[in-house]
């Protein structure tokens, strides 16, 4: 009986902590996807990408994933806490 | 003079009762009643037909049968084999060991008979 | 030279700062004050020596000349760390659980803990980051030498790297062998790390800023640039790209170092998941400004400046003294670390798997190491291997004279340690991986890597004849090392990466597949790859003292319960000590071992009473994990073996009831057949006879009454059979019913005789015996129909000429002997065994019975208790009835 799937309640909060988890999964997937897409520039011809606007895209990305990740981080830890609480508090429920 | 018979048989009683039918039809017929030396009785008397039972003292029906198919002198001798057991086992032993005719004990008398005059034909 | 003394004198500063920082934090370790030690920053920081002098300063040259590709360098580890969830998290808890102290110890120990693996894997580390130091090494002297002017003459170089690798080893020795902790975990090395990560990060920045807003104007001036250098150029090659994002991602799970501050150094788990995204913005931000400072190094230096020292020769070409000093202390932090760790990593797998097993297996092993100086005798191989560790790095630099570009030692490094990736992963998640197929994955990685990378980056005829690169060995095209089968056209580092991963993962599986893990092996192989199940709580570190009851909790699991304490009891009393737990010293582990290996075998035993006994890399909860599963095995094993007993015993049973069924089906069917028989023999007569008396009519009346008769007889005859057969029925079946009288022998016997042979055609001479009188109490109608039986059988059998037939008793306290001796001429031994059968008869010619009689008469003897017999050697026919006397009822 002990254990967070004791309660109902925590039935959502179970789901999306999984659900979190496979964000943080999915999270390289897609950065090695977009750090792939400028291989699928035209460097070679005349309507190129310039080496400038290169750079600022992977920054751009580098950027947008280290700050997915801290919120992602920061989402776990949160979960892993709320889990960590409620455990303790069925466990304290059972004499 | 009519055809020779050889009985072989140890039960008194259908001994008399076999030489009984043949002999009122005009049979030649000897008795021999143990299977020892069934063989010699056949050899020395020269039968038209043989009446054999299968349960013999000393030896088996089969095993006669066999010598008699055995020996060329022998070898197209009419048999009629009688048993007692009347299993279908039987039958087919008394076929394989070269049986002209079987039947099982109690018969007709006229069937007797009638088998060996077929027989003998 | 001024410059040059001011130069020593801040290294020599800045080098007692960090030993003064190391020592704080050590101090503050142990006083249990060092809670700032805990931040997951410091563990992000302790991750930068990912960035080493290579980063400081050959990014800039790698930008310079190959353009973005730089990034992928830190793109890939950047990666790694966001999926931390996948693998890293995995790593890190199975080192904390398993005691990991190094890569090579982590795949050593997946694989059975087989020193074997860990010996292959050092070699290779250490050939993998020789080159690596060395690279660190030249960084520093060079950097030395520009900043303190032209000096830059061999001899001088040489001496500073000397004197740097020299100081490096006195530091790395210090703080990196203090005490030999049995998690082995640096805090001082690290804190110093921590503080060279911020230094180098800021050094970089500093120039970075300088170089944008400071000599460009900002950052759109610094795009403008961009696009009219030689960046605009640039043409992204898919290929590469994609492969050294790959490679560097491997690198930073596989390098030596970067497993030494990630899994070896991690004080809590949750760090991990703060470098997730601080590790990756902490590399962002080191290579933010490498475009920049490669651009404006190219506009403003003069042709042919090496490229790989811009950040340090910009601000000096600008006349920004500080801000150089700066930037040399951020290249010195960079390659320090670097260094640093590096050794300690080396050290710790060289000093564990190559030094200690020699050591031990020199000293006679076992029982040096219970005493007390294997302490002091780690420590000196520690440090002896770090000394060597830097002296090699020495070696690898005055060889390779300094030449070769920053950038592709270090592609090759890489590419060398991550090999081990296949091993690693497959380790880590693949319960069918065997150390033979470590083995072979290892073994293919490293020699094509050497053979295709390694010895041809050389150059031709240093290490492989031009001949040889340009044709293949002994002129066979297709193993030419740097278009492997006939694959030319491709990049010679990403052929190489191609070709070593994919045959070194395709010979460990393949291998994997076809042999068998070791009983350790496999324990070791569900440890790893089903961690999570197996711990859900991160053990602690100090917690895994194996005690006795911990042994006595073990062996009761695989010995079971009453053995083990029988055991433990036994040993106790031999060591004098008071209760049931013995103290663990080596007596007593060595028959506990021997003890558990009739168990578990002796591999297992071993390492389990090795690991318990050493205090080393399992913790207890592991212990009892394998005990578990060990038992759990036997027992089931035990319940198969029992399983199969049982099934065994029932076939047997089996075996027999069919064989009795046959048995007695056979009999039913003889006897059916002898029934068959008996009464048709008689019907055949019967129906003849009455045949003939209906059909024929000259009959003469004696003839007549003749076979009238003899019908009669037949009648008669199966009437009998028939009772007989019904009587022999109701006995076999037990349904008959005494009738207990009492009567006196001889009169039952004389009325049995005159029944006997009222009627009978031959006579019989019968002499009844004279005794006393003796008083029977038994069923006296089925005691006389045995004796009427008997006397017929001699009135019908008997052959003598006049037959006669003696009746004697014999008389004794529990029985009553009554024999029956004819005078013919007996049965034939051969006969005798048989004629209590049903249907038997020894002379049928004469018979008048259906060869019943006898067998009824052993069973009526046999209900009242008593037998009948044959009694040989009598001189006729001889039988003898056995009656039990009850009760003395004789002379009243």
């Amino acid at each position: 009986m002990q254990g967070p799937r004791a309660s109902i309640f925590l039935e959502r909060q179970t789901y999306r902590r999984r659900r979190l988890i496979d964000w943080i999964k999915f999270l390289p997937v897609l950065g090695f996807v977009l750090w792939m897409i400028p291989l699928l520039w035209d460097t070679g011809g005349d309507d190129t990408v310039s080496t400038g606007a290169a750079l600022i895209y992977i920054f751009l990305i580098w950027f947008l994933l280290v700050l997915a990740s801290y919120v992602s981080a920061r989402s776990l830890k949160t979960a892993l806490d709320r889990r960590d609480q409620a455990m303790s508090q069925v466990t304290d429920e059972q004499p | 003079m009519g055809k020779r018979v050889l009985l072989i048989e140890d039960e008194p009683n259908i001994i008399e009762a076999i030489s009984f039918i043949l002999s009122r039809d005009g049979w030649d017929v000897a008795t021999h009643s143990n299977g020892h030396d069934a063989m010699e009785a056949v050899r020395v008397r020269h039968p038209d037909v043989v009446i054999l039972d299968v349960m013999l003292p000393g030896r088996s029906g089969y095993d006669i049968l066999n010598e008699i198919r055995a020996d060329a002198e022998t070898q197209t001798l009419p048999v009629l084999m009688l048993t007692a057991r009347g299993q279908v086992k039987d039958r087919e032993m008394a076929e394989e060991a070269g049986a002209s005719m079987f039947m099982t004990k109690p018969f007709s008398n006229a069937d007797v008979l009638n088998a060996v005059k077929e027989l003998v034909a | 030279m001024s410059s040059l003394n001011l130069l020593i004198a801040v290294c020599l500063i800045y080098v007692a700062f960090l030993f003064g920082i190391a020592f704080a934090a050590e101090r503050a370790t142990l006083r249990g004050k060092a809670t700032w030690l805990n931040l997951p920053l410091v563990y992000t920081l302790s991750l930068s020596v990912y960035c080493t002098a290579w980063t400081f300063y050959g990014a800039v040259g790698y930008a310079a000349r190959s353009g973005l590709e730089y990034l992928t360098i830190y793109i890939g580890p950047s990666l790694a760390l966001f999926g931390w969830w996948w693998l890293l998290r995995k790593m890190v808890r199975i080192g904390r659980s398993q005691r990991i102290t190094s890569i090579a110890d982590m795949i050593s120990s997946r694989y059975g803990k087989s020193n074997t693996v860990a010996i292959g894997v050092t070699i290779l580390a250490v050939i993998g980051t020789t080159p690596y130091i060395a690279l660190q090494l030249q960084s520093v002297t060079t950097s030395f030498a520009v900043f303190s002017g032209a000096t830059s003459e061999q001899g001088q170089l040489s001496a500073t790297a000397l004197w740097v690798a020299a100081g490096l080893a006195c530091f790395t020795i210090l703080f990196g062998t203090r005490n030999l902790d049995a998690n082995e975990r640096h805090y001082g090395v690290v804190t110093a790390i921590a503080v060279e990560a911020i230094v180098k990060l800021f050094a970089l920045l500093a120039v970075g800023v300088f170089v944008v807003w400071g000599i460009a104007d900002g950052p759109s001036d610094i795009l403008a640039r961009i696009e009219q250098s030689e960046f605009a150029n640039w043409e992204i090659q898919g290929g590469r790209w994609a492969g050294l994002i790959f490679l560097s991602a491997a690198a930073v799970l596989c390098l030596p170092r970067m497993f030494q501050v990630m899994v070896v150094e991690n004080e809590n788990e949750d760090h991990l998941r703060t470098a997730s995204w601080a590790f990756p913005a902490y590399l962002m931000i080191m290579s933010l400004f490498v475009v920049p400072i490669a651009v404006v190094g190219l506009d403003l230096l003069p042709q042919g400046s090496n490229p790989d020292l811009f950040v340090l020769t910009l601000p000096l070409a600008t006349g920004n003294e500080g801000l150089a000093m700066l930037s040399f202390l951020g290249g010195f932090s960079s390659a320090t670390s670097m260094v640093i760790v590096a050794a300690i990593a080396l050290s710790t797998m060289v000093s564990n798997h190559i030094v200690m097993p020699i050591w031990l297996s020199a000293t006679g092993g076992a029982r040096a190491s219970i005493s007390g100086d294997v302490r002091g005798v780690v420590l000196l191989s520690r440090r002896v291997s770090i000394a060597v560790v830097l002296l090699l790095g020495y070696v690898y630099y005055r060889l390779s004279g300094g030449g070769t570009a920053l950038a592709s030692i270090g592609l090759i490094s890489f590419a060398g340690v991550a090999q081990f990736l296949p091993v690693l992963l497959g380790g880590i998640y693949w319960r069918g991986a065997t150390r033979n197929g470590a083995l072979a994955g290892l073994t293919v990685g490293f020699v094509l890597w050497a053979y295709c990378l390694l010895l041809p980056s050389f150059g031709a005829d240093v290490l492989l004849s031009s001949n040889l690169l340009e044709n293949g060995p002994l002129g066979i095209g297709w193993l030419r090392p740097q278009s492997l089968f006939g694959i030319s056209g491709m990049d010679p580092l990403i052929h190489a990466i191609f070709w070593s991963i994919l045959l070194n993962a395709l010979a460990f599986f393949f291998v994997s597949l076809v042999t068998f893990p070791s009983p350790l092996e496999r324990l070791q192989g569900a440890q790893f790859v089903n961690i999570f199940e197996h711990s859900s709580q991160a053990p602690s570190w100090t917690g895994g003292v194996a005690k006795s009851e911990d042994l006595m909790i073990m062996a009761q699991r695989i010995l079971g319960a009453r053995e083990a304490q029988v055991l433990f009891a036994e040993q106790a009393k031999k060591q004098g000590v008071q209760g049931l737990l013995p103290e663990p010293d080596p007596a007593f582990l060595f028959v506990l071992e021997r003890e558990l290996s009739g168990s578990v075998g002796a591999a297992t035993a071993h390492a389990m009473i090795g690991q318990i006994a050493g205090g080393a890399s399992v913790s207890v909860q592991d212990l009892m994990a394998v005990a578990n599963e060990t038992a759990q095995i036997m027992e089931h094993s035990s319940q198969l073996e029992a399983k199969s007993e049982e099934l065994e015993r029932t076939a047997r049973q089996l075996r027999r009831a069919n064989d009795k069924l046959l048995r007695v089906s056979e009999q039913k069917d003889a006897f059916l057949s002898q029934v068959s028989h008996e009464l048709r023999t008689p019907m055949t007569s019967v129906r003849a006879f009455s045949e003939i008396l209906r059909d024929s009519e000259k009959l003469t009346e004696a003839e007549k009454s003749r076979y009238g008769g003899i019908i009669h007889d037949e009648a008669v005859r199966l009437t009998r059979l028939l009772d007989d057969l019904l009587d022999l029925n109701v006995l076999e079946n037990g349904q008959v019913s005494l009738n207990t009288q009492t009567a006196e022998l001889s009169a039952v016997l004389s009325s049995s005789v005159k029944t006997a042979l009222s009627g009978a055609e031959q006579p019989l001479d019968v002499a009844l015996p004279d005794t006393g009188p003796i008083m029977l109490e038994t069923d006296v109608d089925r005691l006389s129909q045995v004796f009427i039986n008997v006397v017929r059988n001699a009135q019908k059998y008997c052959d003598a000429a006049a037959p006669s037939l003696e009746i004697l008793v014999h008389d004794d306290d529990t029985e009553l002997l009554i024999d029956f001796i004819d005078n013919g001429s007996g049965i034939p031994e051969a006969s005798q065994d048989v004629i209590f059968d049903k249907f038997a008869r020894v002379n049928p010619q004469r018979a008048g019975g259906a060869g019943l009689g006898l067998a009824i008469c052993r069973e009526i003897m046999h209900r009242l208790g008593g037998d009948i017999s044959y009694l040989p050697g009598q001189g006729g026919t001889a039988f003898r009835v056995s009656v039990p006397q009850r009760r003395r009822m004789a002379a009243q």
